[in-house]
């Protein structure tokens, strides 16, 4: 279904002059300043792919200094800064902002049928923290650079000699990026629905998006005021985790993972939405237990707020509260569960097609499986004492933030690129990175789950001979997965350039962004739209002349036309 | 059952015996405590791989079978939704994480319980290594505890938080500074086991590993009268030396005249330093004494103010041996 032709001629999307929203405006300062919801999504692409780079390149260093125990490549110091800058730069500037920022602001108010977000400036100012926040933090890596672990726990970091002010500055003012996303989000959910579709007619990805926003909202001020605190402590001295000041630094811990486990879920909750989206579209069916899913996304919210002190079952917390946190840590795995099973049934006597993005939704049915399953060794009491601070943890958060994440955003990235861009990409590169970045993930991560449950601690420079096979597997893995991003740049780089023209529909969804052009105009729609079932994937049909697909009552999304509900 | 068949596979595919009782998932058993966790884990690890096979299995058929192809361009009617369905899984998703946490709250109230008549030994983590204390005031390196019977330590940190993390045992507990933690064990075979660092503390971090020494029973005894003696049967360099070992000193002060996160203390004795401050002192005994009790007043120039203090924690006899063992590395005596 790749092979589109030219551009679609429906009722929608004729009268223009050719003008899409990237083209609507020129030079730099028409993107710096503009309000469209798409152009911002646009510049966080840009600006989350750059990331990503960044903090790949780290984690490449990272692998390659594990080949052997001691030094290879570099020095412990330098190993130090490399695994802190990697965790800092994926947490903080790619993996938070990476879903809802980038791919949300795009798609939010399209599957609205909507003009823009609701408030169009605050998205905008948003932006601007991010580059100003990436800013800080650039500046602090030239500086010094950080060695505390992305964490940043006291009272090592309050006595570090690195940039840790500078950093955690920089995570401040990324939290006001992600805070202003997440406000936004939700007036726009609240304000902006079209007629017709109420709460339960939204498509799942917007329920997935307003759950992560409202903890977006919640969560990230106590960041604020945690880094504030610890600002404080290392420039003026003020005791309040270093307890050579007076301080606790167990403190410090209870503020970080008040703020840090919700925030894994302002991390996978957006993924879920984009699973389920995909997963209907390219199974031809109606999403199974909707409902269900749209509950479940709102349980691991408020599950969310309630896991943090499971991550400090060894700091000397007492053992009662130790057991509460292990009961309540199981909650989460519920709706999470619930999930996978829904996605399962969709694919029953579906039609699946095996297209680039629906292949991401069976890597992350695969990876996430594994993911979710070994956090029960690490909610369990007695066996997270053995694995906590191990790779097994690493392993475990990895395969939930790459192997759910990033892989979710990478499906989503290929699901609605043609309609970003209105390009189509290569179907064949597109298989054979898939493919690469499947093995190689494994590679990397599941070996560090075995050498996790031996013995072996993270953030180690040095290592027993013994685990010298596996981390030198692990490395080759990385280097895999590499190649794959590589050949990944390559190809949506060729399709930038030459790819096809997008049909307005090319997989066969029913939600309201597969209704206008691609890409679509600045407005984004030429009329007010309808919200109807936007799972009715029976309501479209594959088109001879368009190679994409079209309503078979066009009318029916139109609102004060004849057909509609 | 074809669940208690699977699970019973599973357990013997990860129970394969090699090196002295480690599996594929786990390193030797060798605490009391160790059998329940792994039994733990052998436990969830059944469970996961039933469930992973399941999903993946279910997946993959339905990726052949309803594969989207010539014929079968859309799909099959059949629900969208049941609330029976949900509710069963739902259900069992419940069952099995009640299971689970029942089972590792049971076996964690006896790893958080050490029992009233433990051995009691005082633990100091410092950036990068340990120092344990035995009832008798003899600190040592290394943890030489006895074989079957349980020993309590009482741990403190120094400088920032250390973790003690000890996988044969499976244990650990952070180490915190300003306040005590407790950790708890019974070693069940003599033998030596490697005491990891858990908690990430800078430069030295992979290298602040200790090893714990199980003595057989009754050997632990004579061990440590003999260990808590060594001033007394060796000559003050000798003495000395042994204490530059297990204090802590060689972490940071080399013997070979190449400069650590501290000065050598090769030719040192005697020779004119600049401080910090640009005044030059000579290192005499004078000085070496105060630069283990008060180890930041005078610093020389180029290392930063990072040694921890031992004042109350070295006692007079052993800074006497030290400056004995420093007085002797003047390139000349000895093989140094």
């Amino acid at each position: 279904m790749a092979e589109g032709h030219s551009a679609v001629v429906t009722p929608m999307s004729e009268g223009a002059s050719g003008e899409n929203y990237l083209t609507t405006g020129k030079g730099p300062l028409s993107w710096l300043f503009t309000l469209d919801h798409k152009r911002i999504s646009v510049m966080y692409m840009v600006a989350i792919v750059s990331s990503f780079l960044f903090g790949g390149m780290f984690a490449l260093l990272v692998r390659t200094e594990m080949l052997t125990p001691g030094a290879t490549i570099m020095t412990a110091d330098t190993f130090n800064k490399m695994f802190t800058l990697h965790g800092v730069v994926m947490v903080f500037l790619f993996i938070i902002p990476g879903i809802p920022a980038a791919l949300g602001n795009f798609v939010l108010p399209l599957m609205l049928g909507a003009k823009d977000v609701a408030l169009p400036r605050l998205n905008l100012l948003g932006f601007w923290c991010w580059l100003t926040g990436a800013t800080v933090c650039m500046v602090s890596i030239v500086v010094g650079a950080v060695d505390t672990g992305w964490t940043f726990y006291t009272p090592y970091s309050t006595t570090t000699g690195t940039a840790v002010a500078g950093m955690t500055l920089g995570a401040l003012i990324l939290g006001f990026s992600s805070i202003l996303t997440g406000l936004n989000f939700i007036v726009t959910i609240h304000t902006m629905r079209p007629e017709g579709m109420s709460w339960f007619k939204m498509p799942i990805f917007l329920w997935s998006l307003y759950s992560t926003a409202i903890v977006q909202v919640l969560a990230t001020p106590i960041l604020g005021v945690t880094v504030l605190l610890l600002i404080a402590e290392r420039t003026l001295g003020v005791g309040i985790f270093d307890p050579a000041l007076g301080g606790d630094p167990v403190l410090y811990q209870h503020f970080f993972w008040f703020y840090a486990h919700p925030a894994v879920f302002i991390m996978i909750l957006p993924a879920m939405g984009i699973i389920s989206e995909l997963v209907s579209v390219f199974s031809g069916k109606h999403i199974f237990g909707y409902r269900f899913i749209a509950w479940s996304s709102v349980a691991v919210a408020v599950f969310s707020f309630l896991g943090w002190g499971h991550h400090m079952f060894t700091s000397g917390q007492s053992p009662l509260v130790n057991v509460i946190f292990s009961a309540l840590v199981f909650g989460v795995g519920i709706p999470s569960a619930l999930m996978v099973f829904n996605w399962l049934a969709t694919m029953y006597k579906g039609a699946i097609s095996l297209a680039a993005p629906m292949l991401y939704v069976l890597a992350f049915l695969f990876l996430f499986s594994i993911g979710g399953l070994s956090g029960l060794f690490l909610g369990a009491l007695s066996t997270n004492i053995h694995l906590h601070d191990t790779y097994f943890a690493v392993a475990h958060f990895h395969y939930l933030m790459f192997g759910g994440t990033v892989i979710a955003f990478l499906g989503g990235l290929h699901y609605w690129w043609p309609k970003m861009f209105g390009r189509m990409y290569s179907e064949f590169w597109a298989r054979i990175s898939a493919a690469l970045i499947f093995v190689g993930f494994n590679l990397t991560f599941f070996t560090l789950f075995v050498m996790g449950s031996h013995g072996m601690p993270r953030r180690y420079y040095n290592y027993l001979e013994v685990f010298k096979p596996y981390q030198q597997a692990s490395t080759v893995g990385s280097y895999l997965l590499g190649m794959g991003f590589m050949i990944m740049a390559y190809y949506l780089a060729q399709s930038l350039l030459k790819g096809e023209k997008a049909p307005e529909n090319p997989w066969g969804g029913a939600t309201l962004e597969w209704a206008t052009a691609s890409p679509p105009i600045s407005r984004n729609f030429e009329h007010e739209m309808v919200g109807l079932d936007p799972y009715d994937i029976n309501a479209l049909e594959l088109s001879s002349d368009s190679g994409g697909y079209v309503r078979k009552d066009p009318s029916s999304i139109l609102l004060n036309q004849a057909g509609g509900e | 059952m074809i669940l208690t068949g699977l699970f019973d596979l599973t357990t013997r595919l990860v129970r394969m015996p090699e090196d002295g009782g480690a599996t594929v998932w786990m390193p030797p058993q060798s605490s009391t405590i160790a059998g329940e966790v792994d039994w733990l884990f052998n436990f969830i690890l059944g469970i996961s791989v039933v469930f992973f096979v399941l999903i993946v299995v279910v997946m993959m058929v339905f990726v052949v079978k309803y594969r989207r192809r010539e014929g079968r361009e859309t799909a099959s009617p059949s629900a969208s939704n049941s609330v029976f369905l949900e509710m069963a899984w739902m259900a069992i998703s419940i069952v099995v994480v009640v299971i689970i946490f029942f089972f590792g709250f049971k076996s964690y109230l006896n790893i958080s319980t050490p029992p009233a008549n433990a051995y009691e030994i005082q633990v100091a983590g410092q950036k990068w290594d340990w120092s344990f204390t035995y009832p008798n005031g003899y600190v040592d390196q290394d943890l030489h505890v006895p074989a079957d019977r349980p020993v309590e330590l009482v741990m403190t940190s120094v400088d920032v938080i250390h973790s003690f993390y000890v996988p044969a045992f499976r244990v650990k507990k952070d180490v915190v500074p300003g306040r005590y933690t407790n950790v708890w064990f019974e070693a069940t075979k003599p033998g030596e086991y490697n005491i990891f660092c858990a908690e990430y503390c800078g430069t030295g971090h992979s290298d602040s590993s200790a090893m714990v020494i199980v003595h057989p029973s009754g050997e632990f005894g004579p061990w440590l009268e003999k260990a808590s003696n060594f001033l007394l049967t060796m000559t003050p360099e000798e003495g000395g030396r042994k204490v530059y070992e297990i204090r802590g000193c060689q972490q940071c002060h080399s013997v070979d005249g190449s400069p650590r996160t501290g000065p050598t203390f090769f030719k040192v004795f005697g020779k004119e330093e600049t401080l910090a401050d640009g005044s030059i002192i000579t290192v005499d005994e004078d000085y070496i004494r105060e630069s283990v009790l008060e180890p930041n007043a005078k610093v020389v120039a180029g290392f930063e103010p990072v040694m921890p203090t031992y004042q109350g924690r070295m006692k007079d006899d052993q800074i006497e041996a030290l400056i004995a063992y420093i007085k002797s590395l003047d390139g000349k005596t000895g093989e140094e």
